[in-house]
């Protein structure tokens, strides 16, 4: 109500200033018989000097903002890559500071200076091709240092991982991230979007996980069987669209199916062993000075893993392995001490923009020292995505249920 | 030859002209005429440009004071899309869609390049009109016609298109993923679609008409600067825009006829698609071979009004002219050859990323060399700060400020930890959005006379000036700290980080009230240029023949607009147009159709 009122009231006094603006140019029209075309010496004095003044509020405010915020919240780089580029990046700022200043400064200055004067004519000065050559010369080779030392940094950044590099991978999908760890043998197991059910969120390929998405194909919820029957049903009609959806349904899911099976025909049981030991978490937990070589896929739309404090960022892409990689040089511990902010974690963002929740779609990022990290690692050995897919007591049985539903569903 | 073949035209239609008196609906509504439809590109853009400033407000609210209770948003947006007067997440990324397409499309390339070629190529050319009117008349209509559709969008149930002004697939092509990918995007794409025809028209008819239509006497290099800047605009825009259509095309194919271009793997709302093969990179790609040549069909434009504005009220030859053209001309190839940049962190093969580093960094020259061509036009001028001379100097303060910043963005190592933050967003906000409105509201403040035949109010002028200056670097200066924090784009609210880093949420949350409250006063400065223009364009005082001592040819035409532009025969043009100051004559300037006083030389 209050609200109302008040923007009522800005309404109404918007309403005066437009009329009283009416009064003003009429007013200012009658006495300025020069018809609006000529500025008078007092007017141009007048925005010289505003030029003049606003250069200097523009550079000062820019000082204090950069005084005040330039680094608070970016904070010191957080992995040895980060170093790498904060260190360009501040030789950058230098370089596009001082243009800043100098180019501005000319700029306002030149305005302020050379403001019409009674009697003084401006300057016939078309061209000069000594002055044109230096600037240039000058930005060009100002730009091939920025280059090179651009492209070095760039190219020791995407330059493949060492072998001892430990292999993560990043699961992305609308709105959270989930972290797959390589396991014991440092191998990523392979994965199918196909083999995607409740059980295997992220389709890893094992022979089970073949087996049960094709189960879950035929037989699921939605499957092809039960479709199947609802067409063959001559006790219900249905109407054009709901018949056409079911049908096209229907004809997606046989060619999945049909993909699914070759799938199966073509599967090399010794890749199981690489996914089996993999370890599936909802954070990321990384080691202190251990480089990381990380995988990302996207499950829906693009997402990007931004880890802004590694300085490091890739896009997430369905259908389209990425890859990027870092060294963490920083524990959280130690940076909430650097940020003087105990309760500080590090954050993987979506940066890219993903639907209504994308804001929100966020993972803690644990940074522990060696000893720490050894230990957390020691007690996720039991929790493997073989212990999860075929949880403890159920161990030996389990393949051969699933076996069972399949032999079960070809008759 | 052209001219003197079309001087007879002229006659004829000259003739015409006094016994067919011109209806409201031809004269006003489906004109053929080039300065007709110039004001009805501006009228319309105005409009539109009005309309995403209000959607950025909307926006800004939200971003400022996060969850809380807005009349102003339960306002505009009502139950279904603010419910107390809290705005939606899924409208949100609606309103930054299409505050970024209105922006981009209709208010900055519609609206400037639109307006201003229209109005200035033939009478800066010396032309009669157009070399087609029909079609000119055509390209209007398509504007208009996109530009409602695009209005449409904003009021569909499931609301317009969401997946920023870039649409993105898969983010675009599911409707599944988010709301706003179902009937807003589809007329999204539509409204785009003739735009792009629009634009296509548009273009061709500039370029045709900078070729073959100069009067005698005109040769290339002695076109003014804006005709230079209009022409290569337009050759940018027939090469560039086809291929936003392609683009286009195939996203509306992934929607409708279930093909897989940029479709591949993807399980969305529990539904596994068997779409396989397409990618996402060759929407990227084919989107920023426009994407970035937009950039300077926006700018170009603005940086040629200005080289006029600047050369006329500093009374003095622009310096460089030949250099300018040079630059204008690297900068229009350039533009093709950089469009990598954006797609540095999207899976593209970080080699080619190498290329693009090193072609992006050289488009810095040209527009280094354009800088200092500029700073030297101000050295030791007479300088008369009009209005528009005012906004063509803040223009080149913007180009500056913005343009460093992209030194940063374009060197890949660096861009990676600033891709896609408010960085960014203030980086091309600067150099690309506020250039292109100072360069607009220049050239309108600077060409209203011929425009209208009446006067802009000045004092109006300078207060519309400064509120928009100090408003536009208030709200697009704290945007770069934002950006280095970290803060990514197109979030909802930033309230998000203060569970992990509450330090960082604070300070993003205190300068986003900063941004909000100058973006809030540099809306309102609006108003008065509204007033301004639209009080004046009724009450104004009377335009004289030349009011700023011009030397183009447009001031050579009568203040009252006839058809075919000149009375009598066309003008004949004996020198370039800059000559202002020159020693040795009388006036402080030589309009383009004196001839060449025994002795002198040209320049």
């Amino acid at each position: 109500m209050e609200n109302k009122l008040i923007i009522l009231i800005v309404i109404i006094l918007g309403a005066i200033a437009i009329a009283q603006l009416v009064r003003v140019y009429e007013i200012s029209a009658k006495l300025r018989k020069n018809g609006e075309h000529e500025v008078t010496n007092r007017d141009n004095r007048l925005n010289a000097r505003l030029m003049l003044g606003f250069m200097i509020a523009l550079f000062v405010g820019f000082i204090y903002l950069m005084a005040a915020y330039g680094w608070t919240g970016r904070g010191e780089a957080a992995s040895l890559e980060g170093k790498e580029t904060d260190w360009l990046l501040n030789l950058n700022f230098v370089i596009v500071i001082l243009i800043f200043f100098f180019t501005n400064f000319l700029l306002f200055f030149f305005t302020f200076k050379y403001v019409r004067k009674p009697g003084v004519k401006a300057f016939y000065y078309p061209h000069n091709n000594k002055l044109e050559m230096i600037w240039t010369v000058v930005p060009a080779i100002v730009l091939a240092v920025i280059i090179i030392l651009g492209l070095q940094t760039w190219n020791d950044l995407v330059a493949p991982t060492d072998k001892e590099a430990i292999r993560i991978e990043l699961f992305s999908k609308q709105f959270d991230w989930t972290a797959r760890y390589a396991g014991q043998d440092n191998t990523l197991g392979k994965y199918d979007y196909k083999l995607t059910t409740d059980k295997n969120e992220l389709a890893l390929l094992t022979s089970n996980t073949i087996d049960s998405a094709i189960n879950n194909m035929l037989n699921g919820l939605n499957g092809i069987s039960r479709i199947q029957k609802l067409l063959n049903n001559r006790d219900t009609i249905f109407n054009d669209s709901t018949s056409i959806a079911l049908r096209t349904e229907l004809s997606r899911k046989e060619r999945l199916y049909r993909l699914l099976a070759q799938m199966k025909a073509n599967h090399n049981k010794k890749l199981d062993a690489s996914a089996w030991d993999d370890i599936i978490e909802d954070t990321l937990v990384l080691c202190k000075g251990q480089q990381y070589e990380i995988s990302l896929r996207a499950k829906d739309v693009i997402h990007s893993a931004f880890f802004m404090h590694m300085r490091a960022q890739m896009n997430a892409v369905p259908g389209m392995p990425t890859r990027m990689k870092f060294t963490p040089s920083l524990t959280t511990e130690e940076m909430r001490k650097s940020k003087n902010n105990p309760a500080f974690n590090y954050t993987l963002m979506c940066n890219k923009i993903c639907g209504g929740a994308h804001y929100k779609m966020k993972m803690i990022v644990l940074v522990k020292d060696k000893a720490a990290y050894d230990a957390w690692m020691k007690s996720k050995k039991k929790e493997t995505f073989k212990d999860k897919y075929f949880p403890a007591p159920a161990a030996p049985s389990a393949p051969v249920a699933d076996a069972a539903a399949d032999t079960t569903m070809k008759n | 030859m052209a001219s003197v073949a079309h001087e007879g035209h002229g006659h004829d239609h000259h003739g015409e002209h006094h016994h067919h008196e011109e209806n409201f609906i031809s004269k006003y509504i489906f004109s053929q005429d080039h300065k007709m439809i110039g004001k009805q590109f501006l009228m319309t853009a105005v409009f539109m440009g009005l309309v995403a400033m209000i959607l950025s407000i909307l926006f800004r609210i939200q971003l400022a004071w996060p969850g809380e209770s807005s009349d102003f948003l339960s306002f505009f947006l009502g139950e279904r899309w603010a419910p107390n007067g809290v705005l939606k997440e899924d409208m949100y990324l609606g309103l930054v869609t299409i505050h970024g397409t209105i922006m981009v499309f209709f208010l900055l390339t519609g609206g400037l390049s639109g307006t201003f070629s229209n109005l200035l190529i033939p009478l800066q050319l010396g032309a009669r009109d157009m070399a087609s009117g029909f079609l000119n008349m055509l390209s209007y209509w398509f504007f208009f016609l996109s530009s409602l559709l695009m209005l449409v969008s904003l009021f569909v149930e499931s609301g317009p298109a969401m997946a920023g002004w870039t649409i993105y697939p898969p983010l675009s092509a599911l409707p599944q993923a988010v709301s706003g990918s179902g009937l807003g995007m589809t007329l999204w794409l539509f409204s785009m679609t003739i735009f792009i025809a629009s634009s296509l028209i548009g273009s061709l008819n500039y370029i045709v008409t900078v070729i073959n239509l100069r009067t005698q006497g005109m040769s290339m290099t002695r076109m003014p600067l804006t005709i230079w800047a209009f022409f290569v605009t337009a050759i940018l825009g027939v090469l560039s825009f086809p291929v936003l259509l392609s683009a286009a095309l195939l996203l509306v194919m992934d929607r409708l006829a279930g093909t897989s271009f940029y479709l591949s793997d993807i399980i969305v709302g529990g539904e596994m698609l068997a779409n396989h093969g397409g990618s996402p990179l060759l929407y990227q790609h084919l989107f920023w071979f426009l994407g970035h040549p937009e950039v300077y069909i926006v700018l170009l434009p603005a940086l040629g009004l200005s080289s006029e504005i600047i050369a006329t009220n500093a009374r003095k030859p622009i310096f460089g002219y030949k250099a300018m053209i040079g630059s204008i001309l690297a900068i229009g190839f350039l533009s093709f050859i950089v469009w990598g940049h954006h797609m540095f962190v999207t899976g593209m093969n970080p080699f080619l990323g190498s290329v693009f580093v090193f072609t992006t960094l050289l488009i810095a020259i040209p527009s280094a060399v354009k800088v200092f061509n500029y700073l030297t036009t101000l050295w030791k001028g007479s300088l008369v700060l009009t209005p528009a001379m005012l906004f063509a100097i803040g223009l080149v303060s913007t180009f500056i400020t913005g343009g460093v910043t992209g030194i940063i963005l374009a060197d890949s190592a660096l861009d990676i930890a600033l891709h896609d933050t408010y960085f960014v967003v203030a980086h091309f906000h600067i150099v690309m959005g506020m250039s292109a409105v100072f360069g607009m509201f220049g050239g309108v403040y600077h060409w209203f006379p011929k425009m209208f035949g009446r006067m802009m109010n000045m004092r109006l002028g300078y207060a519309h000036f400064w509120v928009t200056l100090i408003g536009a670097y208030g709200v697009f200066f704290p945007m770069h700290f934002v950006g280095l924090a970290g803060a990514p784009r197109r979030y909802y609210d930033y309230t998000v980080y203060a569970e992990n880093d509450s330090v960082t949420a604070d300070m993003m949350l205190d300068l986003n009230v900063v941004i909000t409250i100058f973006a809030i006063f540099a809306a309102l400065g609006q108003l008065i240029f509204l007033f301004n223009f639209f009080y004046s364009i009724f009450r104004g005082p009377k335009a004289p023949q030349n009011p700023w001592d011009s030397n183009t040819l447009e001031w050579t035409t009568p203040v009252e607009h006839v058809h075919g532009n000149w009375p009598g025969a066309l003008p004949v043009v004996h020198r370039w147009p800059y000559d202002y100051s020159k020693p040795g004559a009388d006036t402080d300037f030589i309009p383009q159709d004196v001839p060449l006083a025994e002795g002198e030389e040209e320049h």
